[in-house]
């Protein structure tokens, strides 16, 4: 679907590694260019035009991205550098005030590692203890959830799709048992907003992270979503210019409303911008679509993949949007640049995820990740390729 | 280097390498090395005795590249002296920094002189070579 949208694909390539980041549509750049070459200006300073016009664009992307999730106020949406730095402030500016020594956190040995290194310093510094769901056959049951849960369990934490499998997680009847129990539910989004529809409200989301460069958008940018009244008691990891109210030289200081107040310094407004545009293009497309064309794809991927003898796939039952593979006897790094020889990109590694090797049993795959630009004739290529991988050494080596 | 000798050497060294598996007994010197820049993982145990180098084993996971470097590197420094072994190394580096280099000193490891036209895979190259590093200092 709307390759042509993609000036990339003037080269030749297939890129299967949306996992990691997307493509970037025309319209995305034309913003970043058009507010870089025509109206450049700082956001809420100036009462020029440029400055107004800056302002009102950035807010109404606020307003978009609201309505994506479908948060109750734009106050809930806070501009990030990304995912890594959105759960970063979720841990250190709210966890580490309200979490007392003694209290759990349930994750995953299946989560990136922006979703167990901030928690697991936290536990060395305030000493709360970080637990691991039990995964069955590498997936979160509502059952498991259920049984790790402790009078001490004070959040669960988990992504909503994961990075190395694609498994989605019942998000929906985690929330409830977290309403039921008092538990705060923080959601990795970042493979999940890109693909698939996200209601924040519908779902029981306290707190959800996301990056802009994994659906189109600009590298450098992300959201914080939380619930009002919980951003309310978020306290400033970062402090400076933009989201003070006042301060004096006695150190009183009086910080901004929300959301300004958690935005520090000159965002990055031209991402922000851009982001905007692309919003509108994935809303147009329409998320439910995104969603039906990648598991199509991802079937397909499948299906043909198992025709081929020696390839080993790792989550072929599991519905989304990457398929793990390997070719049998072959390090995953070598069929990764076996692959790049013809122009067809994926990833090799653990994917971030370097504690799920000891629920895999397989430290190292490759990742196919599909996106709506991607085509059944791209897989047709790839499959192609493997096939005739007995020649992998003469190429690689 | 003829190009198909060369992927004859590199494929026999990873597929049957040299040194392959960690042993458990005295005397042996353990250093991981993993690649910052990639997923190559891998344990070398070395066996120093009067200066020379009895013996190295190794275990992990990694590419084409390493294992089959890990291995050449394993047949090229058992038998040799700290000083010599210093020399090989030096001379290897050269090689993939594409500087002026005495071949005459690197054997089979001349199989990735051209590996420098690979960025991603010269660090794959040098993995092993960073363990060594570590042990003659």
């Amino acid at each position: 679907m709307n390759r042509e949208d993609f000036p990339i694909f003037q080269e030749e390539l297939i890129y299967f590694d949306n996992g990691a980041t997307t493509l970037k549509p025309q319209c995305m750049i034309d913003a970043m260019v058009e507010y870089y070459s025509k109206y450049t200006a700082n956001a809420h300073r100036g009462d020029y035009d440029n400055s107004l016009k800056v302002d009102l664009l950035y807010e109404e992307v606020r307003d978009k991205v609201r309505d994506l999730i479908h948060a109750k106020s734009s106050k809930e949406i806070i501009f990030t550098s990304g995912t890594t730095d959105s759960l970063n402030r979720i841990v250190f500016g709210y966890m580490r005030y309200r979490l007392q020594p003694g209290d759990e956190v349930l994750i995953t040995k299946a989560e990136h590692a922006s979703n167990i290194l901030p928690w697991q310093l936290l536990e060395k510094e305030i000493g709360i203890y970080v637990r691991y769901i039990p995964l069955d056959r590498h997936l979160v049951t509502v059952e498991n959830v259920m049984n790790s849960i402790t009078p001490k369990t004070k959040v669960i934490s988990l992504a909503q799709i994961t990075n190395v499998l694609g498994d989605e997680r019942p998000i929906k009847e985690i929330g409830k048992i977290c309403r039921d129990h008092g538990i705060c539910l923080v959601v990795d989004g970042a493979q999940s907003v890109p693909h698939i529809p996200v209601n924040v409200d519908e779902l029981g989301i306290d707190f959800l992270a996301f990056s802009a460069h994994k659906m189109l958008g600009p590298t450098g940018l992300g959201v914080l979503y939380g619930k009002e009244e919980l951003l309310e008691e978020l306290r400033p990891t970062v402090v400076g210019g933009g989201m003070n109210a006042t301060f004096d030289s006695e150190g009183n200081l009086e910080y901004k409303s929300l959301p300004s107040r958690l935005e520090a310094g000159t965002p990055h407004i031209a991402g922000v911008i851009g982001f905007g545009k692309v919003l509108d293009y994935l809303m147009s497309i329409g998320m439910e679509n995104i969603s039906k064309h990648e598991k199509m794809l991802k079937e397909y991927c499948v299906s043909e993949l198992q025709k081929i003898p020696n390839i080993l796939v790792y989550n072929a039952d599991i519905p989304g949007s990457n398929v793990a593979f390997n070719i049998d006897q072959v390090f995953s790094q070598d069929t990764a640049v076996y692959l790049n020889h013809y122009h067809i990109c994926v990833r090799a590694g653990n994917h971030c995820a370097k504690i799920l090797k000891e629920d895999l049993l397989v430290k190292n795959t490759c990742r196919a990740s599909f996106y709506f630009y991607n085509t059944k004739e791209e897989i047709d290529q790839m499959v192609k390729v493997l096939k005739a991988s007995e020649n992998i050494f003469k190429i690689v080596l | 280097m003829d190009p198909i000798l060369r992927r004859e050497i590199i494929l026999d060294h990873y597929q049957n390498p040299h040194g392959h598996g960690l042993v458990d007994e005295d005397g042996y010197i353990k250093i991981n090395t993993n690649n910052e820049s990639c997923i190559d993982n891998l344990d070398i145990m070395y066996k120093i005795v009067d200066d020379v180098i009895q013996d190295i084993r190794f275990d992990g996971d990694a590419c084409a590249i390493s294992t089959s470097a890990t291995s050449i590197m394993i047949s090229s420094l058992i038998g040799k002296t700290r000083k010599e072994a210093a020399l090989i190394l030096e001379e290897y580096e050269k090689m993939l920094n594409e500087e002026n280099y005495d071949s005459e000193v690197l054997g089979e490891l001349n199989v990735y002189e051209d590996i420098y036209k690979q960025p991603n895979r010269k660090k794959c190259a040098l993995l092993p070579f960073e363990s060594l590093r570590r042990i003659l200092k």
